[in-house]
């Protein structure tokens, strides 16, 4: 194929699409109405993710250390347990500090409650903070920890807590949630792509004479391709680019309206420039991978004979 | 030269569309094909630009077996094939201009060359100043004018024409036989089937008379033979 050539197809790709006005609206239309909706359960999942990973993320381990541990002993553990691959950062809160916190957890109420306790008298054990890097790891890390007891004559740790049962049954949860969401994700996107390949399918067989002439003159199979190959990519990157320009300034503006104006803190979502990226690769990349497959597909009937 | 050698044809459906046909027409001929509606005129010109292939028999058309011609080699044969359809199977959303250049496009011609011969075309039949119209904006018979110049464009051997005047008024067919005339006086050969008693009667060229998928008739100037 020579330069001129490849020149022609680019030419008349992009022609067709401006002559078969009304047929590429079609296309470019059933495209965009189909990754809008794919859009959207897109961006909800990636919502329902990242929730999920910060709801994981808060899952800590606490280790209570035994009334009588001295510093020594508490700093040694301390490095056992930072040297854990899993483990990304463990914090020591002291009684004392344990003492604010809870005091300024119960807030008004606990003046008076906790009024009796002096420092002398503060039953709060020291703590050990422990986070994870990877929010599932942590019923083994906390077995692990568990482990050390047997390790050490003396007793330093009295109890190793992580909300035993209920973090395993929100991983499940959150699991399930991830799960689903690429479910429905995956079954919009083979629905979209029939659906946008049936119309392409459509617009190509309104223009069997047109194929049939070009066979008639000689052209070759390759050469009759090229240009429907083009036209695809053509309408595919059109109606993507229409679909991530609606979809991006919807989400901007409902991001706007739900986190500034609103301000409902409760429920966060992503901002923007968090996932423009993924969101805008996934649907321009099966735009125009639809358009291309489409009019691919669809051509090869024609060709034979 | 195209040459058949007992060439059967049979349709999925079961026609026999020709049986035994066997027939020798030489360089430069003009060969006007008779016969009754579905007698075979249509299958005997599609098998000579590879539409159709024969369910028997042989068929070399300048020297190429088009009955066993590869799939990726029949583009190229069909390029030294012009045809010429009753219903002139324009492209719409192309002008005039574009629609004859386009048979050049896919040979890859130079586009120089393109301009100079479409207009080269356009003026040999005769409409230069509906370079830019679309078919639409064309009467039937420039409409069969610009898809005679689509179909010689290239320079073919051969021109095959299904009923070029079928669709024509009487004096809008004797331009285009005097186009035709004047393609074949240039030195290409021309296949033209047809229903018109009057233009066969009248411009006396070589006869063969298909019926029932069988030549009943071949004469070296010879007329049309029939009440209609």
């Amino acid at each position: 194929m020579t330069f001129r050539t490849i020149l022609r197809h680019l030419r008349e790709g992009a022609k067709n699409v401006i002559r078969n006005g009304w047929m590429s609206f079609a296309s470019i239309s059933s495209i965009v109405i189909s990754l809008f909706i794919l859009g959207v359960f897109l961006v909800l999942s990636l919502n329902i993710n990242a929730l999920a990973g910060q709801v994981e993320s808060q899952v800590q381990i606490q280790v209570y250390l035994e009334p009588n541990t001295t510093k020594e002993q508490r700093e040694q553990l301390h490095t056992e347990i930072g040297n854990m691959s899993e483990v990304s950062k463990v914090e020591v809160v002291t009684k004392e500090e344990g003492m604010k916190i809870f005091r300024e957890n119960l807030g008004e109420d606990g003046k008076e409650l906790l009024s009796g306790y002096t420092e002398d008298t503060n039953p709060l054990p020291d703590t050990l903070v422990v986070d994870v890097l990877e929010p599932t790891t942590i019923p083994t890390v906390a077995k692990k920890i568990e482990e050390l007891k047997k390790t050490t004559t003396e007793k330093v740790i009295a109890k190793v807590k992580y909300g035993e049962g209920t973090v395993e049954k929100m991983f499940a949860v959150t699991d399930t949630i991830r799960n689903a969401g690429l479910i429905v994700v995956a079954g919009l996107a083979i629905t979209s792509m029939f659906l946008i390949s049936n119309t392409i399918k459509v617009t190509i067989i309104a223009r069997r004479r047109e194929i049939g002439i070009m066979k008639l003159v000689g052209a070759t199979n390759h050469f009759i391709r090229v240009p429907f190959f083009i036209e695809g990519a053509l309408i595919g990157f059109l109606g993507s680019a229409v679909t991530i320009g609606i979809l991006f300034t919807g989400y901007y503006r409902l991001v706007k309206l739900t986190q500034v104006e609103l301000g409902l803190m409760l429920i966060k979502l992503m901002p923007l420039q968090e996932l423009w990226l993924s969101v805008g690769g996934v649907i321009l990349g099966l735009g125009v991978l639809i358009g291309v497959w489409g009019s691919t597909v669809s051509i090869r009937k024609f060709l034979r004979v | 030269m195209i040459e058949m050698q007992d060439i059967w044809k049979t349709y999925a459906d079961g026609t026999h569309a020709l049986r035994g046909v066997s027939v020798r027409i030489d360089r430069n001929e003009f060969v006007y094909l008779v016969g009754p509606s579905g007698a075979g005129k249509s299958t005997f010109m599609k098998l000579i630009y590879r539409e159709e292939v024969p369910t028997k028999g042989q068929i070399s058309v300048n020297g190429f077996n088009v009955g066993r011609l590869k799939q990726r080699k029949i583009p190229y044969v069909r390029r030294n094939i012009g045809v010429v359809f009753q219903d002139f199977r324009l492209l719409p959303n192309l002008t005039a201009f574009e629609n004859i250049a386009f048979a050049m496009e896919v040979i890859e011609a130079p586009r120089k060359l393109i301009k100079r011969r479409v207009s080269e075309v356009l003026d040999l039949v005769g409409l230069k100043n509906k370079a830019n119209s679309l078919p639409a904006q064309l009467s039937g018979g420039e409409q069969q004018r610009i898809s005679i110049a689509r179909a010689i464009v290239n320079n073919p051997s051969v021109i095959v024409a299904d009923e070029p005047t079928g669709n024509l008024d009487p004096e809008t067919s004797w331009g285009i036989m005097n186009l035709l005339e004047e393609i074949n006086f240039r030195g290409t050969t021309i296949i033209m089937a047809t229903h018109n008693k009057e233009i066969v009667n009248t411009i006396r060229k070589r006869v063969i008379a298909i019926e029932g998928g069988q030549i009943v008739r071949d004469q070296v100037r010879g007329d049309y033979g029939y009440d209609i």
